[in-house]
């Protein structure tokens, strides 16, 4: 096996408010390969941006990574100081988050931006890097890149910013891309040409990505593997196809039916009583078992851990050996 | 067939003056800007039919909904409801008492639900506004059986907004609107802003009311699955127009229009993983300076000279020179 680009175990991350400590993150397991795409999807509040700002070290407070590590190939980076964790940011790690102009400073043209990038983390020359600068542009279907570098980023359009703010995440060759909800904010239309743009670079290049989402259409069609988050877990986790197409958490099974789809008609969409629990009032055992149809007696005291079923990692007692006959 | 439609609304338009104030225009020059935000807009809605409208952001949809429920008067075309035409002023009194029979329900219900108010006030407010119930007694009860009906507890009568989720505050705008005993529910992005467990919630709900009630529905999205859930016939808007309207099936199934094909070749599906598509060209140009002719032929991959001179008028359900002279295969 490949050692993973990105790998994350048991992490841990809380919020210290006035009401208590809110789990935001609580264990969560997972590793990416080099030019895999891990989805990660789940309601709003399940914690998937917390994951993604963990993995980068921008977890701010009073917000903490209260357990567990993070090792980017091998290399733990969940301690690192401030200032290393910023040379690993943009260097070894890239970010493409929903609002693209959070990413660009308006004040500055856009070659100005991928220039200075491109010169803190290689060992290029100004003129070098504003040719890479115009290569990337190119790469990302900007039309016209030699003009456009001298742009400012509100003479761009919604979809073409995104596209600058892909080129400045790969401008420094990282060996991750963390993308977080990086369609939502477009039209349709434009969002495939997105999606489909950041998957060929990455697997062109070899990167791995987290894409963050809660658009299971995107997951579904871009992910190799993907994880459903629930209240800061990972309910499950495994090759997209059979976690979309054939679920295996109550939860999953769930949210895959509630989502209307183009090509199968339902009369009635899947519903799941109630809504995710609020930070402060998690419930004990299974945080799922509230909703739960199948939640039996254990599911309110003990918490499931994720356990080996069919090439993936399934968190619910009913997989659990022990318990198969009540499961069956 | 020949049965009067509930809804008919014929050759709408809406123009936005989106100039520069007079000075500003004095000083540094520019004209006049007109931005065309609906344009030549017409279907029907059968009564208990839900009809939608999809398109991207600033097609027009909720420029249309607005005129719909008289909320803005159009700048050209009518909307006649139950043979009402709504804005003709020779028929004031006819169209009060249409307001009643039509609500709307927004995308984002906190908005439109006023926070100082109890929930109570909330739905009660249109039972008192159309006299609906005589007493005191009488609006409570009604409201805790509103409250019922939309899967909440009549206790929730004494809380405010703010302590409800969003699929919540949606089934208390559900509620206000059936407060009225409305007929026609114009719903504008009703789901947008919730949760995909949440949404199927309201989904289903509004489905099991329609049924209990025969209401008629105008369900505006920009999603297509969701669309396509919900409604029998749809109307897909771009930069303005309807450039394709017809039964939901045939649609999706057989898409004529070049953006249709497009726009459904681009959503991402759960159902299709590992599916290849096609690239998508271009993006949404500025409605201020809309190209000439079909407003689509930037992007489409059928243009020919006649679309960049021509607006193609919507015929037998579609609006495109390439389909009217059987130029396109059928998908
Ligand atoms: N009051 C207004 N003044 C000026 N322009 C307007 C106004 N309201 C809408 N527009 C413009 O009209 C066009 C259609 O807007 P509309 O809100 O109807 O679109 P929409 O299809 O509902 O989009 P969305 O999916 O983003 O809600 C857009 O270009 C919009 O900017
Ligand atoms: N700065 C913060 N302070 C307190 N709670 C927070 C903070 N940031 C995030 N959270 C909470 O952590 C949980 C996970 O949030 P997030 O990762 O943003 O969810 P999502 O899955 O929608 O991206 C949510 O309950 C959220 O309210
Ligand atoms: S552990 Fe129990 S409550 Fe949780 S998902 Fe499984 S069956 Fe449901
Ligand atoms: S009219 Fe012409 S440009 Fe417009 S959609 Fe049809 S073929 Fe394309
Ligand atoms: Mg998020
Ligand atoms: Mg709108």
């Amino acid at each position: 096996m490949t050692e993973p680009v990105l790998s994350v175990r048991d992490l841990k991350v809380q919020f210290v408010t006035r009401r208590g400590v809110l789990k935001a993150i609580d264990g969560v397991s997972f590793d990416i390969a080099p030019g895999e795409v891990l989805g990660v999807v789940g309601e709003s509040g399940a914690g998937k941006s917390v994951t993604g700002s963990a993995v980068i070290g921008l977890i701010e407070p009073p917000g903490r990574i209260a357990g567990g590590e993070i090792r980017l190939k091998g290399e733990r980076i969940d301690n690192l100081s401030p200032e290393a964790m910023r040379r690993v940011r943009g260097k070894r790690i890239g970010m493409i988050f929903q609002d693209p102009l959070t990413s660009l400073n308006p004040l500055y043209t856009v070659g100005e931006q991928l220039v200075e990038t491109i010169r803190t983390h290689l060992p290029l020359s100004a003129g070098q890097a504003r040719r890479r600068a115009i290569d990337l542009l190119a790469e990302v279907g900007i039309p016209a890149p030699d003009r456009r570098i001298d742009g400012y980023p509100h003479e761009f359009s919604g979809g073409m910013r995104q596209r600058v703010v892909i080129a400045l995440a790969l401008s420094a060759e990282p060996e991750l891309v963390i993308a977080d909800e990086p369609t939502t904010a477009l039209d349709v239309s434009v969002q495939a040409q997105i999606i489909t743009l950041i998957k060929r670079l990455c697997a062109e290049r070899g990167t791995a990505v987290m894409l963050v989402t809660h658009d299971m259409g995107v997951i579904a069609e871009t992910a190799d593997r993907v994880a459903v988050m629930y209240s800061g877990r990972i309910a499950e986790i495994g090759p997209v196809r059979d976690v979309v197409k054939h679920p295996l958490h109550p939860y999953a099974v769930g949210l895959m039916g509630a989502i209307p789809s183009l090509e199968t008609h339902a009369d009635r969409l899947v519903q799941i009583r109630g809504a995710m629990p609020r930070l402060s009032a998690i419930p004990p055992g299974c945080p799922f078992h509230p909703r739960c149809e199948r939640a039996f007696a254990r599911c309110a005291v003990d918490r499931p851990e994720p356990l080996d079923r069919d090439r993936r990692k399934v968190a619910c007692h009913l997989y659990d050996e022990a318990h198969a006959e009540i499961a069956s | 067939m020949t049965e009067t439609p509930f809804v008919a609304v014929r050759n709408l338009r809406r123009v936005f003056d989106v100039s520069k104030p007079w000075l500003n225009r004095m000083l540094e020059g520019g004209q006049k800007q007109y931005l065309t935000a609906v344009d030549d807009v017409s279907f029907t809605i059968r009564r208990g039919e839900t009809f939608a409208l999809v398109g991207e952001s600033g097609s027009g949809k909720s420029t249309v909904a607005r005129m719909v429920v008289g909320l803005m008067p159009p700048s050209a075309g009518e909307v006649v409801i139950d043979g009402v035409p709504i804005n003709d002023p020779r028929r004031a009194a006819d169209v009060r008492a249409l307001r009643r029979r039509i609500q709307m329900i927004f995308q984002d219900p906190y908005a439109s639900l006023n926070p100082r108010w109890r929930v109570e006030r909330i739905i009660a407010e249109p039972i008192r506004a159309f006299s609906l119930s005589a007493s005191a007694r009488e609006v409570h009860e009604r409201v805790g059986e509103l409250l019922t009906l939309v899967g909440l507890h009549p206790a929730d009568g004494d809380k405010f907004p703010h302590e409800f989720s969003g699929g919540q505050r949606q089934r208390i705008a559900i509620a206000r609107a059936l407060a009225s005993k409305a007929e026609f529910i114009v719903c504008d992005e009703p789901t947008s802003a919730l949760d995909v467990s949440v949404q199927a919630q309201i989904l289903n709900l509004m489905r099991d009311l329609q049924d209990r009630f025969g209401l008629t529905y105008l369900f505006i999205s920009h999603n297509l699955a969701v669309v396509r859930h919900m409604a029998s016939r749809i109307g897909v808007m771009y930069l303005g127009r309807i450039v394709e309207i017809g039964g939901g099936r045939d649609l999706f199934v057989r898409p004529q229009h070049p953006y249709t094909r497009m726009l459904l070749n681009a959503v991402p599906d759960i159902a299709m993983t590992g599916r290849l598509r096609e690239a998508v060209q271009g993006e949404i140009p500025n409605p201020i300076n809309p190209p000439s002719g079909c407003t689509f032929h930037p992007r489409c991959p059928f243009v020919f000279d006649r679309c960049r001179r021509e607006v193609p008028p919507l015929e037998a359900g579609v609006a495109c020179h390439a389909v009217a002279e059987g130029r396109i295969a059928a998908a």
